[in-house]
């Protein structure tokens, strides 16, 4: 049976408690991942891997490739980047790449090192309801 | 001294598992620190718990490194959890088991079980559990340059690597 919104929230959140050692309150929708609940970049890779623990099912792997959940590679890239500001196509390639992520609201100061700020709670839900719908 | 904190590699399934071993000896400087006489308490040697994880950390990370010939700069990034339930004492072994839960170009998180064996009570009794995650430090770099020199496994290792049968998987 597919998983319900609050139950794919719930399992969310038992993934960040575990990987970031907060507190369960502290894990609603509006946290963002760096400034609100102190993830660090190898938190980035512990998450990827305990959600695909967490999703996965023997009928159905859950495999999150590189760059899917998080752009990291992709803003390597100096067509997309310039003076540290993602360009309109680095910006049409997040919106394409990752619109688990509110882009609307970071192009309005598309600074690079602001992105990590939009990757909120709601966000990494929003994946994953996404990916095992498809 | 050396920073080596495992004495042999006694089991390896590649990419899986392995098992190491270490003998706690009270030669070991530290052990006479941790904890000296104090007034009327007498000494307590007991193996730091930090040390253990150090162990855990070369155990997994030796098992992380050999997936890919040793070529990658395989670092401890982050203790994901470590619980102890029970102290190790000068003349007892730790042994320490490691497991590959998920491995990706990145790097890779392990789970360890430590259990020792003493001679007092001829048996294996639980340590603790220590999960790990490794970065590849070259996949990892965010603009910073490391040498080409694979500087983590170095000559130390060989004598693990060698006693283990372990060379062959080095490239």
């Amino acid at each position: 049976m597919a998983k319900s919104r609050a139950d794919i929230e719930a399992d969310v959140r038992d993934v960040l408690v575990d990987a970031l050692g907060v507190d369960e309150d502290d894990v609603v929708a509006t946290a963002t991942l760096k400034g609100d609940l102190g993830a660090e970049s190898i938190d980035y890779l512990d998450i990827v891997f305990r959600l695909e623990k967490k999703f996965s099912t023997p009928e159905k792997p859950f495999k999150i490739a590189q760059g899917e959940l998080f752009p990291e590679n992709l803003m390597t890239d100096p067509s997309l980047v310039e003076s540290g500001k993602v360009t309109a196509k680095g910006i049409a390639l997040l919106k394409e790449k990752v619109p688990h992520v509110d882009v609307s609201e970071f192009e309005k100061d598309p600074q690079i090192t602001k992105l990590p700020n939009h990757f909120t709670v709601k966000s990494l839900c929003d994946f994953v309801q996404r990916k095992l719908g498809a | 001294m050396r920073w080596m904190w495992i004495d042999r590699v006694i089991a390896f399934e590649p990419r899986t598992r392995l098992v190491a071993v270490k003998n706690v000896s009270l030669a070991e400087e530290h052990l006479h620190q941790h904890f000296a006489a104090d007034g009327a308490l007498p000494p307590c040697p007991v193996m730091p718990s930090s040390l253990i994880l150090e162990g855990m950390a070369q155990t997994a990370g030796i098992l992380v490194g050999s997936v890919h010939g040793f070529r990658e700069k395989v670092v401890l990034a982050k203790v994901v959890s470590a619980t102890f339930e029970r102290d190790v004492n000068p003349g007892e072994t730790i042994r320490y088991d490691a497991s590959i839960e998920r491995m990706d170009d990145m790097g890779a998180s392990t789970v360890g079980i430590v259990d020792r064996f003493s001679f007092a009570d001829n048996a294996w009794a639980p340590v603790g559990r220590i999960e790990l995650m490794f970065s590849h430090l070259d996949q990892n770099r965010a603009g910073v340059e490391f040498p080409e020199e694979n500087f983590v496994f170095g000559e130390n290792f060989r004598t693990l690597l060698e006693g283990a049968g372990l060379r062959k998987f080095s490239v």
